[in-house]
């Protein structure tokens, strides 16, 4: 066959759930050999399109073809029998298994009667040495962190022959540095012939590995054209339908000189190591650092979700924190970075999740309804979710709009400190911009922010400082002018900070 | 492993009417007029008195378990705390007789008793369960044999008896009422309204369904999920001693046979009313209306020769299932 077949295509694809129809006679071709990209806004039926490749969902109406030949998947087995392997934008990892069993499951390597488990160790530690990942293969998929998560799920991919793989937001919580380790599997694979697609927010990566782009808006393709023809700029303007000014706001603000949080050789048994550093009012501090540096660990401490030793000071106040309850009461608050299991309930709707926080609030002594709805609709103005129906389970919004509830969830609890942990996971560029504008609004009120991010750019251009871990302790601190990439992947990687200095 | 989800045509009937919402009160409905077709004494004030009377203890004690099962846990043991907490009110009475004399006060003084060994059993549940972080089918598995043993052993494998003038003068608590409506009757209602409203009003009900649904999520977001949880046991504990004090005025004697297999009828009750048995969603007028179709279920096989009474069970047993395969339903659909 030539390169002029597709290896999967889909032809006037239309999908609803109930009443609401979400996708619109979407047609894309998928070549052998070739790296797609799809993108467009949180909402705009991403992962819904992919679903349908991959299986997972059945189209109300239109052809999905394989190699030409128009098929209708009753399950992903049946597609995956055909050589489509798709990840998940939302994990799909058992929690209770261990990496290597969630590597092989459904695909177990077999002596006989019985479990080949060395073929299967040996095989897992390849896999996650090629991808530069070193998660224990006999840990629990629960105990380990988000990025290693996603490291499981493309090994579990690479594993499968794939004729065509389907990547929802691969990179969405991997830094730049293992988005690379990825996408040398990207090269390797188009180099070998196969198909594959991927979503993504993050644009100038879109524009470096990809070879087409096709932009969704509101169910329906808008564009398709190969990536050469277009710049990070037109691919957002093309998502947006409007142009994009600077991502950034500009801090106006003033930095108040009180120091709001005081932390001082903050240990976490496993994973940190005396970290201290000092939190003034009103300003945005970054955290960065490799994956497995500890950022998030000892954030998790901090609030009292990990058990913990060392000093904790707020507004100069010796404060003891054993639960995220004690936490909240001194005004300090925070926002997961894994959103499905520990930051939403899924089988619940929206109103109930955005007020779970803060509750309280809302019970007089009985739960004052109407009040949760008027903060339901401030949470949706605000924070732009794209919800198709009020009452549907938060499980079913788009992935980038159960990140914005979150958000919402969050700073509906009006805290005094807040810290963020990978804020815009998933969320659209246009809508990133306005989740930077509030995180800076809030400052310039007195709120006082941490935001940990394994994007660079990002935590560049929001913090005012920026603390770099690197194995479980501070490696360094960047702030002004010094607040280069360069300078920050330098710490985070132990190569010596050249002209930084390093924090007490 | 997962299947294509197959298309819901946009022709869908509303979601407000929905069958996981009207199964058990069609169920109910039709239930009321079989029997009211099969046997004409079926509505009549007395049998209806008797059947809700009678679902009253299992009712009571169902609707503490609603908030048990939905924030996830589980307990075996209230039929044998039942029987226990019934012996202990017996022995109480019993030995204070000689001091107080027969009258309204040892009486109130026997209720002030179940209701604290209610409180403590379900504290020691709750304890066990999340503080000591052992699976509540295990620990409840336990105190269910601890009670049972317990109340054999406190009445010598016999049987306790109320005095027989403590008897008389506390009769009246399930044998009458107001305006034609016995106690236990007013006791369930009451305490189904107030469920009803803690579950649907509060934040302890809201904390309930998020705990049984993810707890992690419920920690992540500030709830006190241990203290929520053991709360539930406490509450259930609590109800339990309230149906106790309503049970001993019917017999006035307590024995190892006294509560058999009342966990079983309450968690059925639960799950036939749509609560989820693996927690994070409940409904407390849901279990009302569970109790009252499993007693109708034994009313109406007493009430007519059709089918044996002995098949009761089967019945019971059938209608649990089909109640567990219309809540899968739901959960495909979400
Ligand atoms: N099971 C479902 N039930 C109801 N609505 C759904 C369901 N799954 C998706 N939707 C809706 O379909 C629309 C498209 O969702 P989809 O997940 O495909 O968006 P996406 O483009 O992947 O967005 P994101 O960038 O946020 O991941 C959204 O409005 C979403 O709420
Ligand atoms: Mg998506």
């Amino acid at each position: 066959m030539t390169s002029a077949t597709a290896a999967l295509s889909l032809e006037g694809i239309d999908r609803s759930f109930g009443p609401v129809q979400v996708l619109f006679g979407v047609a894309i071709d998928l070549f052998p050999g070739e790296v797609h990209a799809l993108i467009g806004e949180n909402g705009a039926g991403k992962s819904t399109t992919m679903k349908i490749m991959g299986g997972y969902l059945s189209p109300s109406h239109g052809t999905v073809s394989v190699g030409g030949e128009p098929v209708r998947f009753r399950s992903s087995d049946e597609a995956e029998a055909q050589g489509i392997v798709m990840i998940h934008q939302e994990f799909n990892l058992a929690e209770d298994l261990t990496v290597e069993e969630n590597v092989f499951l459904g695909h177990e390597l077999r002596k006989g009667l019985f479990l080949d488990k060395k073929a299967m160790r040996e095989e897992t530690v390849a896999l996650l040495d090629r991808l530069d990942c070193r998660v224990d293969p006999k840990a629990r998929v629960r105990d380990i962190s988000t990025p290693d998560k996603q490291m499981v799920e493309i090994a579990k991919a690479l594993r499968r022959d794939a004729r065509v793989l389907i990547m929802d937001e691969p990179t969405a919580v991997l830094t730049n540095r293992e988005a690379e380790v990825l996408f040398e599997q990207v090269d390797r694979l188009r180099s070998q012939g196969v198909a594959l697609l991927f979503t993504s927010h993050k644009l100038d990566e879109v524009k470096r590995i990809s070879d087409r782009v096709t932009v969704m808006r509101d169910g329906h393709v808008v564009e398709s054209r190969p990536t050469s023809e277009l710049t990070a700029d037109s691919m957002a303007e093309a998502m947006v339908g409007r142009e994009l000014s600077n991502l950034f706001p500009k801090r106006s603000a003033e930095i108040s000189s009180d120091i709001a949080l005081k932390v001082s050789n903050l240990t976490v048994p496993g994973h940190a190591t005396d970290v201290s550093f000092e939190l003034r009012r009103g300003e945005v501090l970054g955290l960065s650092g490799l994956i497995g540096s500890g950022r998030t660990e000892t954030m998790e401490g901090l609030v009292g979700l990990r058990s913990h030793e060392g000093t904790v000071e707020i507004d100069g106040e010796a404060v003891k924190i054993t639960s995220p309850r004690d936490a909240q009461s001194r005004g300090l608050v925070y926002l997961t970075e894994d959103r499905k299991s520990r930051g939403l309930v899924l089988n619940m709707g929206l109103r109930e999740n955005l007020t779970l926080q803060s509750l309280p609030r809302f019970a007089k002594p009985f739960l004052d309804q109407k009040a949760e709805e008027e903060a339901l609709d401030k949470a949706i103005k605000d924070f732009d979710i794209r919800a198709p129906d009020r009452s549907m389970k938060a499980g079913n919004l788009s992935g980038g709009n159960q990140q914005k509830l979150l958000v919402a969830k969050i700073m509906l609890a009006e805290p005094r400190i807040v810290i963020i942990d990978e804020p815009t996971r998933g969320i659209d560029i246009g809508t990133k911009q306005q989740i930077y504008e509030f995180i800076h609004h809030l400052a310039a009120e007195g709120v006082s922010v941490i935001v940990i991010s394994s994007e660079m750019t990002e935590v560049i251009g929001l913090a005012d400082r920026i603390i770099v871990m690197r194995q479980g302790r501070v490696a360094g601190e960047v702030s002004g002018a010094e607040k280069t990439e360069d300078a920050i992947v330098r710490l985070a990687m132990g190569l010596g900070a050249r002209e930084t200095e390093t924090t007490a | 492993m997962s299947t294509a989800e197959t298309t819901s045509a946009p022709t869908q009937a509303p979601r407000k009417i929905n069958i996981q919402v009207l199964g058990p009160i069609i169920a109910l409905v039709v239930l009321v007029i079989v029997g009211a077709l099969m046997n004409s004494n079926f509505l009549s004030y007395a049998n209806v008195t008797n059947v809700l009377a009678r679902s009253a203890f299992i009712g009571i004690i169902a609707v503490g378990m609603t908030f048990v099962i939905t924030a996830g846990g589980l307990d075996l043991s209230v039929g044998s705390m039942a029987a226990f907490i019934a012996g202990l009110m017996i022995l109480v009475m019993n030995y204070l007789l000689p001091s107080m004399g027969n009258g309204v006060p040892i009486i109130l003084v026997g209720m002030l008793a179940a209701l604290v060994a209610g409180l403590a059993a379900g504290f020691l549940n709750g304890f066990l369960i999340t503080n000591m972080r052992i699976e509540a089918f295990i620990v409840t598995l336990g105190t269910m044999g601890i009670y049972r043993s317990l109340v054999t052993w406190l009445a010598d494998g016999g049987t306790l008896s109320l005095d027989f003038g403590l008897r008389q003068t506390y009769r009246p608590v399930y044998y009458e009422g107001i305006l034609g409506i016995s106690w236990p009757i007013i006791i369930f209602a009451l305490v189904a309204i107030a469920g009803e409203i803690v579950m649907r009003k509060t934040a302890f009900g809201r904390y309930c369904a998020a705990i049984g649904s993810n707890d992690q999520v419920a920690r992540y977001s500030s709830v006190d999920v241990g203290r929520v949880r053991i709360l539930t046991y406490i509450l259930l504990g609590v109800l339990v001693g309230v149906a106790t004090i309503m049970y001993v005025p019917r017999l006035g004697s307590a024995s190892s046979s006294t509560g058999v297999l009342w966990e079983l009828e309450a968690i059925a009750a639960v799950i036939i009313g749509g609560t989820m048995l693996k927690g994070g969603f409940g409904r407390v007028w849901g279990t009302v209306v569970g109790v009252l179709i499993l007693s109708l279920i034994g009313n109406i096989l007493n009430l007519t020769d059709f089918v044996s009474p002995y098949l009761n069970g089967a019945i019971q047993g059938v209608i649990i299932i089909l109640a567990v395969i219309l809540q899968r339903g739901r959960k495909a659909e979400g």
